[in-house]
């Protein structure tokens, strides 16, 4: 149970006081998912370093803010050309804008969808279509054992659902827009994006969370994804929440035969932040890449925990995770591969490479292999150093100012991550968000 | 030029350079000839300003200022080069790149516009087809998984493209088989002018048959303890360096 401190919140009062007004409410199987989910969160509460999977990241502070759910009269307004994107806005960009959780129709733009897909917000599909999830929603991402996605389960209100019909190819990004830090009082708020790609058809989803004020608030984003065989989804996305946000987000994928999932995640914003990915390989030959880099400083902590499940023969998974910390932030990662009994001929590579700018910053690594099937290729390696003193001064020999040679030598150390993002406006887009940060835009 | 007066140096608390005096005037190319050890490596990272060295006594003077006052990339903006005996390779920084940061850094520090990627493509080619590079070499990273001569190229290539006033080549020849060094040493004596000076360093006097210096200094145990024309690097390969270190003792 959560405990007595005077300004925690209370989600499992939330919960009571709010379930009869949930999307879905009068639906037995989704009350009882929901019920499930307070359950699950009940038991443990909020995760403390005491628990193996929370070790190096303490989600404590959560509980001495009093977190009230969005409410639209207290939101500021955001104009529709203040809505920031990562693709070139044009009349055919797709996206989706939640604002603190919710979705934004006057904000969004979805335009005409090809044959066989459907693009829609999560609450318009529960009263649209509630047998269409009923078999998707919270059994891809299951929520035992994991408490901040058994909250985001009792608690969602609305997402996006994205579906990709037998063979259909949405060759143009969908980019769902994550709008936080409008309310003027601590939110906390738990979209739920559920993407379904049927065999052989393709997508590109990008995920962008931005915080536009300074206020502390908590999102807390679950993403539930299934790729059929021979199909294959890209998933980008992007963390910027504002400085004092609390950022957790898990990607749940479930992988059939020969199904592709790409995934890169950028972190740069948030006062703490968690991006989980947990990738089931379920059918063979199936194959991801799970991909990331993130720059912190300050005293912002970032935590980059995965779980790769390999259950089939033949199927491969390769990781690579950079990390910049400067100052006193803190970096985790956490990479677990499985590889189940009969899931032969797995490979599985994992990579964590954290250039470390400050004496005071701090980067945890604990990689996990766990095999229980046979002639397996599995490594993984984890490097942290700072910047190459002989390169920096080579450059300096040759003009290039030392800030300027510092940032040319983090931007090449990251390069490894980032040009695993095959689509160029995308990757494009990437490397002017690091570049800003670099402060060489 | 370059006036460096009582220079003493040490690397740890060890004395490496025990007092160099040593002038150089525009146009002129000197040879600095020692054995292992003797300093002269440490001399090349002083000037250009590397970490690590600490000098105790002496001073530079390069071009009426006080060297060891500017930071290494002001040394580079105001004309002083260092050819590296172990260039460092970067991984992930293209050599384009490279070349590119450290042509216009020096632009923007004389007040000039930076040069664009045609201008800069056009300059490159120029000279790489001087020094016989591929443009191959040009779009890998900088130095990584270049070969020994390769590596000796580019730092020619960086000295062809930087136009520095002072050149300071160190070890410039080691690693060379016969034909590269006579490219390497085309390079540098295309670049020799009455306005631009050079400090070579090497171990053997090989390189100096290419290279003609006009004055040879001898370095040992941190001192010089020779100087005179060209023919002094002939007697040194003709009698080796055992003389001269009792000499400086």
């Amino acid at each position: 149970m959560l405990n007595g401190n005077a300004g925690a919140t209370d989600f499992g009062a939330v919960f009571t006081e709010r379930r009869a007004r949930l999307p879905g409410a009068g639906l037995a199987w989704l009350s009882e998912l929901r019920e499930s989910g307070i359950n699950q969160f009940r038991r443990q509460g909020l995760p403390t370093p005491r628990s193996e999977a929370w070790k190096y990241t303490n989600l404590q502070p959560l509980n001495k803010v009093a977190f009230a759910a969005p409410q639209v009269a207290t939101r500021r307004p955001i104009r529709l050309d203040r809505v920031p994107s990562l693709l070139p806005s044009g009349d055919h960009a797709r996206r989706l804008v939640l604002t603190e959780g919710r979705f934004s129709p006057e904000l969004s733009h979805i335009g005409e969808l090809p044959a066989g897909v459907g693009l829609e917000p999560l609450a318009q599909a529960i009263r649209r279509d509630p047998g269409g999830l009923q078999s998707y929603l919270g059994r891809i991402a299951h929520p035992v054992g994991q408490p901040m996605l058994a909250l985001n389960t009792a608690l969602m209100e609305d997402g996006v659902v994205l579906r990709v019909g037998r063979g259909a190819v949405l060759s143009e990004p969908v980019e769902v827009i994550h709008l936080g830090g409008l309310s003027d009082r601590a939110v906390a708020y738990h979209p739920r994006l559920l993407v379904l790609l049927e065999a052989d058809s393709r997508a590109v989803l990008v995920e962008h969370f931005v915080g536009l004020g300074e206020q502390a608030y908590f999102a807390n984003a679950a993403t539930e994804i299934r790729v059929a065989e021979g199909a294959r989804l890209d998933h980008v996305k992007v963390q910027d929440e504002g400085a004092a946000a609390t950022h957790l987000a898990s990607c749940h994928v479930w992988l059939d035969r020969q199904a592709t999932f790409i995934s890169f995640s950028l972190a740069l914003g948030a006062r703490l932040s968690r991006n989980e990915v947990h990738v089931r390989l379920e059918g063979e030959g199936a194959r991801c890449r799970v991909n990331g880099a993130y720059l912190m400083r300050g005293r912002q902590h970032c935590d980059n925990t995965t779980l790769i499940e390999h259950l089939k023969p033949d199927t491969s998974c390769r990781e690579v995770f950079k990390g910049v910390l400067d100052d006193q932030s803190r970096g985790v990662f956490q990479g677990r591969i499985m590889v189940h009994r009969g899931a032969d001929k797995t490979d599985g590579h994992q990579l964590s490479k954290t250039l470390l700018l400050s004496d005071r910053a701090e980067i945890d690594t604990k990689p996990e292999l766990e095999i229980y099937a046979d002639d397996v290729k599995c490594s993984h390696g984890a490097t942290a150093g700072d910047i190459d003193d002989e390169a920096l001064f080579y450059l300096r020999a040759r003009g290039i100012p030392e800030a300027r040679a510092r940032s040319l030598l983090i931007q090449a150390f990251l390069d490894e991550a980032l040009d695993e993002v095959g689509i160029p406006a995308l990757h494009e887009a990437l490397l002017s968000r690091v570049a800003a940060w670099l402060g060489t835009a | 030029m370059l006036e460096i007066t009582n220079l003493h140096a040490a690397v740890d608390g060890k004395e490496i350079l025990k007092g160099i005096d040593l002038s150089i005037r525009p146009g002129e190319v000197h040879a600095i000839m020692g054995p292992n050890g003797s300093g002269k490596s440490t001399l090349a990272y002083i000037l250009a300003g590397r970490d690590g060295y600490q000098v105790t006594a002496g001073e530079i003077r390069y071009q009426g200022r006080d060297l060891l006052e500017l930071a290494p990339e002001e040394r580079a903006a105001e004309g002083l080069f260092l050819a590296f005996q172990y260039p460092v390779e970067i991984p992930g920084v293209p050599n384009t790149t490279f070349l590119k940061e450290a042509v216009n850094a020096g632009r923007k520090h004389r007040g000039e516009d930076p040069l664009d990627a045609m201008q800069f493509l056009k300059l490159i080619r120029q000279k790489t087809q001087e020094l016989g590079m591929s443009d191959e070499m040009l779009k890998r990273a900088v130095n990584v998984g270049f070969s020994g001569g390769e590596k000796k190229r580019n730092e020619i290539l960086q000295m062809a493209i930087l136009e520095p006033k002072l050149a300071v080549l160190d070890e410039t020849d080691s690693g060379l088989d016969i034909d590269a060094l006579k490219t390497v040493a085309d390079g540098v004596n295309a670049l020799r002018a009455p306005h631009r000076s050079m400090l070579v360093i090497t171990h053997y006097q090989r390189l100096l048959n290419y290279i003609v210096p006009d004055k040879v200094h001898v370095l040992t145990q941190g001192r010089i303890a020779c100087s005179g024309g060209p023919e002094l690097a002939e007697k040194l390969e003709a009698k080796g360096y055992a003389d001269f270190a009792t000499a400086a003792a």
